[in-house]
Order: C-alpha cells, then structure tokens, then sequence
C-alpha cells in the first residue's frame, strides 16, 4: 500500500525533481545571474589593468587639475588656456545647460504650436505641419546640423555686406546679433523683489480660485495676482531710483565691427537650431497624438457652453492632453539634452566636446569617459524628476 | 409572416462639394482661417520660387553626378561591384516575393505597382550612370517583377518561411560583400557609402534584437537580482548620448578585451557600440509589449503545465512582439538615423563619405547640394519603412477583429 512507503524516499529528493522545483529555480537563478555578472567584471577589470600596465598608464584624476592650455570659443564663465582641466570641464558643463535649457524651452513652443497646426481646420497649414514634421524626423539630426552650419550659417555675408532684420538684428557670417537686456545696477535687489512679487502674485491666484470654487463670485484672479507684482516693482522703482535693466541694441561700428546686443555664434546657432527644429517635430507629433486622446465630447461640450475654440484648448483640452504628453515628452527633453552632444561635430565647446579634447590630450579614456557618463546621468536624472513631478500633478486625482 | 426582404431604400445623395465649397470649408471658414492662409500661400510661393530657382539656377549638382558611386558605394573595389550588385538582386527579388504575397487579394498591376516600376524605369534612363549600371539595374528589376509574379502563386502557409529567406539572403549578402568562404575578402576599411550605413543598421538591429529581448525579460523577471541587474544596464545606457556610447566602443572596448582580441577592426567596434546602445531602448520597447500581454495568458499556459522557459517562448513572447512591431520599426529607423554619427569616428558611412567628397578640391563649398542629396537618400529609406510599418500595424489590425 502506498501509505507505507518508507519516508526515506520523500527526505532525499532527487536530482530531477529539484530540476522542476521553481523554488530551486528561484534562488538558482539568481545565484547564477550573480556569478555570471561577477564574472563579467572580474574579466573587463583584469583586462583594463592588463591593458593599462600594458600601456603605461595609471588611473587617477589627477590630471583634472592641471594645465589645459586649450582656449575654449565662448565661455559665460572666466577661462583662460593657464587654467586647469576642471575648469575647461565645468566651462563645457555650462556651455552644455545654456543650449539645453534654451532648447528646451523653444522647442517645447515650436512642437505645441506645430502639433496644434497639424489638427487645424485650415486645410494649407496642416499640410505646411505635416510637412515639416515628416521631413524634419526622416533626415538624422548630424546631417541637419551639418546642413545648418555649412550651407547656411557658413554661407551668411560676412559683416561689412550683413542682412538686416526688424528689431534691430543682424545676421551675418559671425553670427546673430539681438537686441537683449542688460543688467544694470541694482538688478539683484530688482530680481529678489521681482521673484517675491511672483511668489505672492501665484499664491494670490491661488486663494482667489479657492474663493472662486467656493462661493460662486467671479474670481478675477488675473486682476488680483497682478497686485503683488505691481507692488513689487513699485517698490523696487522706489528703492533703486532707477530701472533695472538697459536695452542693447547691436550696433554698426565702422561696417567691420558689431557692437552691444547679443551675439550668438553660428557654433550656437546652429546647434540650437538643429535641436530645436529636430526635436520640435517629434514634440509636434506627440502632442497632436494627446490632443486626438482626449475623447470628443469634451470639445462638444465646451463648445455647448459657448467657449471659444482658442480657449477650448488652453482650458479645456490640452489640461487633460497633458496625461497623455507629459511621458513621451519627457523622453524627448532626455533626447535633446542628450543629443546636444552632437556639437562636436560643428565646434560648439559644450560638455562633451570638452571632454574629448581632454581625452586628446592627456590619453585618459577611463577618467574622461566616467565623467561623461557622471554628467549626462546627472542631467537626465534632473529632466527626468522634474519632469515625474510636474506628471504627478497633471494626473487625475482619484480617491 | 413577411418573407420578402423590404425594398431597399437608396442611399442619401451625397454631393461631391465644388471646389468653390471645399475652399470656404477648408481655407476661409473664419476671418482668421483667412489670414492663416493668405500667411501660408505667402511662405509657400516664396520658398518654393526660392527653391526652385536655386535647384536649377544656382545649384551645380555636378559634384553629385560625378561623385554618385562613392556616394552608394564608396571605395569597394569597381572588380568587385558584381558581388554588391548581385546582393541588391538578391534583396530585391525577396522584397518582390514578399510584395506579391502579401498582395495576393490585389489586382496585377495596382497604383502602387506601377509607382515602384516607373520609378525604377525613370532611374535608369535619368540617372548619369554607366552602361553597365543600366543593365544591371534593369536585371534587377526583372528580377524583382519575377518574385512578385512568383508571390503571388505562393500558397498562404508560406508566411512562416519568409523570416528564413531573409535571414538565408542577410547572411549571403554578408558573405558577398565580406568575402572569404571562396571570395577574395575585403576589408573592412573600404566599406563605405551607403553600403555601409545599410550594412551597420541591418546588423545592429539584428544583433541587437536577442539581447534587447533578454533584457525585458530581465526587466521582468521575478528574481531581484536579474531584475535589477538589466534595470541598471537599461537605464544606464539609456541616461547617455549615443556619441558617448560610440567613443566608449571605438576608445575603450579595446581596453575592456582580452590582448590577443584587441586589434578588432573600427566597423565592428562601431557595431559593437550600436548593439549595446539599441539592445537598451528595444528592451523598453519590447517590456512595453510584454506588459500587454494579459497575465490570464501566462496563467493559462502554467495550468497547462508548461514550464516557465516554455510559457515565454511559445505563449508570451510572441503575443508581446507582435504589439510592438512598431516600435520596433520606430527603433530600426531612429538605428538607421543615428548610423550617421560613425562620421564622426572617422568612418565612411554616407555622411562621412559626404564629408570626404567636400573635401575633394574641385568641390568645396557645395555643401548644400551634397548634404541635401545624402538627406534625401536617409529621407526616403525612413519615410519608406515607417509607411511600411504603417502598412503591417493595419494589416495586423484588421486580422484581430
């Protein structure tokens, strides 16, 4: 009878049944996952330091702190060639976030305004969107970059014949030339009141909105946020005595020389161009795909309540679109900032440019390449948090 | 009882609109529909003009004409363009075969048809080719008409053999051009062009495939430590620019490997490079297929008593990566794109043979028409399989229903 099998048999299980244990597989697996990984590392580092003796050469970032002698085109931060290694780094580092930050912001604008043309009722301007965005997203953004910086701002006439635009700018060979705003004195007092002024006007919004949900009276929060701000630049006015800022416009001086104003080189230029139309039609598409997400309905009843199409989509629509944006958006800003790397291959010294002249230099692939990898995580990290953050406070909330 | 089917009402007339009535709908429904347009036509006959006076008056598009060899094929051996062309016949009669098949409910000679034949007739007589090139273009073309012809008589279960054509005439392409195995061997050195752009992307998404696919399985798995493990490789990888990933591969993949496997040639190190960068973002792709694939499927298959190895192969797998077809094209053409930045390693891949035909003496300075040529050259190849994907998401879609 099988009842009196002998317990033995069940104590020392065999072989073949651990085999089709998942329990075993389990732990098995990751066991064998662990030691293959092991493995891996054991091999690539024995091989770096093989090599490495091999080469002569030892690790260490040191050399950060030595000479560059290198000059670097345009700098926001003071650099000299004497200075160090880390220095020319965080020069590129900064050269890096201007282009990205900017990018981020005109490409942002140009991808919703080009989303928004591709659903409009005008038959001519969705055709213009669409050809732009399938142009632009079937020709690889080197080759856009390539094109923009040789055959366009290469090609500009050099200062002494430049093109004028309204404004007044200049566009010329030697770059763009804008109207900006300087500093003047007393700009950091304006800016602390200013941004105070802010803060107050946006908790102001807020209340007001609260009063407005509440009791059903018109809450005129435009009106009342703009109070605060009011007040602060009276304020400010009234301290200073003076205006903060000056306006520079460019100027010819003797048909050789632009001054005043702000000047973008074509290195710049031309990379914020490119990232800007590249990734603008990728942005594009995306919010054309949010806004057809959001069902129907919700434009026929705005409509029923007598909005008007421009204010449908600022209140209405685009709020619930942003759920479906927000994620691949978030992809594509990685993608900017990631892509601005390219400017290598026109000159920009950013981050990555920087770096690999280091690497020319000094022959450490290890250190640099680590550092490359540091800086772009960094910076994906921040994109992508911020950008999880802002998710959060789109999405429904549901109790 | 009524037997007899009610009369059948006739349809409501419906008008095609004038043009008159198309214009008012589309263009000047509102006062600001007309501004938009007026706006639009403005930038349109501008930048057309503008266009086309410099496509015909300004442009010298000698240095294409004269250059277009290099620009397909770079510096492989003129001897040796019989084995290239013979590779473009071999594609091109699977591509006819799998054409005809997948249009066996279509008339013989469809719009579409008469398209792909008149442009091909159109390039042979426009193009400034030699006598040769004409002839063999023309081969190719017959021959590709012969698979279509052949697949439209092919029987319907032939679907499942067409992966395996293709795998056979990827490999004999790579024998053809690579040489050995009887051939006189090339080295890789003189790949260049389009021909390399094509090689590089083919076999980096090939390559690629399997291991992005290991990895959302990893991403997946239930051990933490798998788990984690492709997390951070995904991520990782995911967190830096290609160029990056690339210099990694041509710089220091050298320092990674064992001494008597260093001296691994530049385009392997560049392919090496794209596997690793492309395996991440398909993991993601594939992850997003997996995870719509409904779990009652996998527990189906487990009260069924199929093992864990069994139930991904044969149940999930193959419902996942039929969901993300095409994301997966979407991956293969942003590979295809981003073949472009070997350019920058030094590589003659067809924006680095562009940038070495502008620095050919007689043509600097013509780099609008270059970089617009070798534009359009990307710009129909990813136009071409994102419709191509369009195509199959249909199709697929409407076997579901």
């Amino acid at each position: 009878m099988t009842t009196q099998r002998p317990r033995v048999t069940r104590n020392t299980p065999k072989f073949k049944d651990l085999l089709r244990d998942t329990r075993f597989w389990r732990v098995a697996g990751q066991v064998i996952a662990v030691l293959l990984f092991l493995l891996l590392v054991i091999l690539v580092v024995d091989n770096v330091i093989y090599n490495l003796r091999a080469l002569g050469i030892q690790l260490g970032f040191g050399f950060l702190g030595s000479q560059a002698s290198f000059d670097i085109g345009e700098t926001l931060i003071s650099y000299n060639p004497a200075d160090s290694y880390g220095r020319a780094i965080l020069v590129g580092l900064v050269n890096s976030l201007r282009v990205i930050v900017v990018g981020l912001v005109l490409a942002t604008i140009l991808g919703l305004v080009a989303g928004i043309a591709r659903l409009s009722n005008n038959w001519l301007v969705r055709q213009l969107a669409l050809v732009y965005v399938e142009t632009i997203r079937n020709i690889p953004l080197l080759l856009q970059l390539f094109f923009w910086y040789f055959a366009f701002f290469l090609q500009l006439p050099n200062v002494a014949n430049q093109i004028t635009l309204p404004g007044p700018t200049y566009l010329s060979s030697r770059g763009l030339y804008l109207p900006w705003i300087q500093g003047g004195t007393g700009a950091g007092v304006w800016l602390l009141l200013l941004a105070l002024g802010i803060a107050g006007a946006i908790a102001v919004w807020r209340w007001r909105t609260q009063v407005m949900q509440e009791r059903g009276v018109r809450g005129n929060q435009m009106l009342w946020a703009l109070a605060p701000i009011v007040v602060a630049i009276a304020l400010a006015y009234i301290i200073n005595g003076a205006i903060p800022f000056s306006i520079t416009l460019p100027q010819i001086v003797d048909t050789e020389q632009i001054e005043g104003g702000l000047r973008l080189s074509p290195e710049f230029g031309t990379l914020l161009l490119g990232l800007v139309v590249y990734t603008g039609s990728f942005i594009a598409e995306i919010v054309r795909a949010g806004i057809q997400a959001v069902p129907q309905g919700q434009w026929e009843a705005a409509r029923a309540l007598g909005l008007k199409s421009g204010r449908i989509m600022q209140s209405v629509v685009l709020p619930q679109a942003l759920r479906v944006i927000i994620p691949p958006l978030t992809s594509q800003y990685l993608n900017l900032a990631k892509n601005s790397s390219l400017a290598i291959a026109i000159g920009f010294p950013d981050v990555y440019f920087v770096a690999s002249t280091t690497f020319n230099q000094t022959g450490r692939a290890v250190e640099v390449m680590f550092l490359i990898m540091i800086t772009y995580l960094t910076i994906s990290l921040i994109i992508s948090l911020a950008m999880n953050l802002f998710n959060r406070t789109v999405q429904f909330k549901e109790r | 009882m009524q037997t007899e089917l009610p009369p059948p009402v006739a349809p409501p007339i419906s008008r095609a609109s004038s043009p008159w009535e198309w214009m008012r709908v589309n263009l000047f429904s509102t006062w600001y529909n007309v501004i938009l347009t007026i706006v639009c036509v403005v930038v349109i006959v501008v930048g057309i003009s503008n266009l086309l006076r410099w496509v015909f008056d300004i442009a010298q598009w000698n240095v294409v004409a004269t250059n277009l060899q290099l620009f397909f094929v770079g510096r492989f051996p003129p001897e040796l363009y019989w084995r290239v062309w013979l590779s473009l016949g071999v594609l091109a009669c699977l591509a006819g075969i799998a054409w005809g098949f997948s249009r066996t409910d279509a008339r013989w000679l469809s719009r579409s048809t008469l398209i792909a034949l008149s442009v091909v007739v159109a390039a042979v007589i426009l193009l400034p080719i030699p006598l040769s090139s004409r002839l063999w273009l023309l081969a190719i073309a017959l021959v590709a008409t012969i698979g279509y012809a052949a697949g439209r008589q092919l029987p319907p279960n032939f679907s499942s053999w067409l992966p395996v054509m293709w795998g056979v005439a990827f490999l004999l392409v790579w024998w053809l051009i690579k040489g050995g195995l009887g051939l006189a061997p090339t080295p890789t050195t003189v790949w260049s062009g389009l021909l390399l752009t094509l090689l590089t992307a083919t076999t980096s998404i090939l390559l690629s495939f399997p291991l992005g696919v290991l990895l959302a399985l990893g991403r997946q798995s239930p051990l933490p430590v798998v788990r984690g493990l492709s997390t951070l490789y995904i991520e990782v990888i995911r967190g830096l620019p290609l160029i990056g990933i690339l210099f990694l591969a041509q710089v220091m993949l050298p320092l990674f490997l064992p001494p008597w496997f260093r001296d691994l040639d530049r385009v392997l190190r560049a392919i090496a490079g794209l596997v690793l960068f492309s395996a991440a973002y398909l993991a993601e792709n594939v992850r997003g297929g997996l995870q719509a694939v409904p779990r009652g499927q996998a527990e189906a298959a487990k009260a069924l008593g199929l093992s864990a190895p069994l139930t991904v192969s044969l149940i999930v797998l193959p419902q996942a990566l039929k969901a993300v077809i095409p994301a997966i094209v979407g991956q293969f053409i942003s590979l295809f794109k981003d073949t472009s930045l070997l350019a920058l390693f030094g590589l003659l891949e067809l924006t680095g043979i562009a940038r070495s035909i502008l620095a050919q003496p007689e043509f600097i300075g013509r780099y609008a028409e270059v970089y617009l040529f070798i534009g359009l050259i990307y710009w129909i190849f990813c136009y071409g399989m994102s419709q191509a994907s369009r195509n199959l998401e249909r199709k697929l879609n409407v076997g579901q229903r």
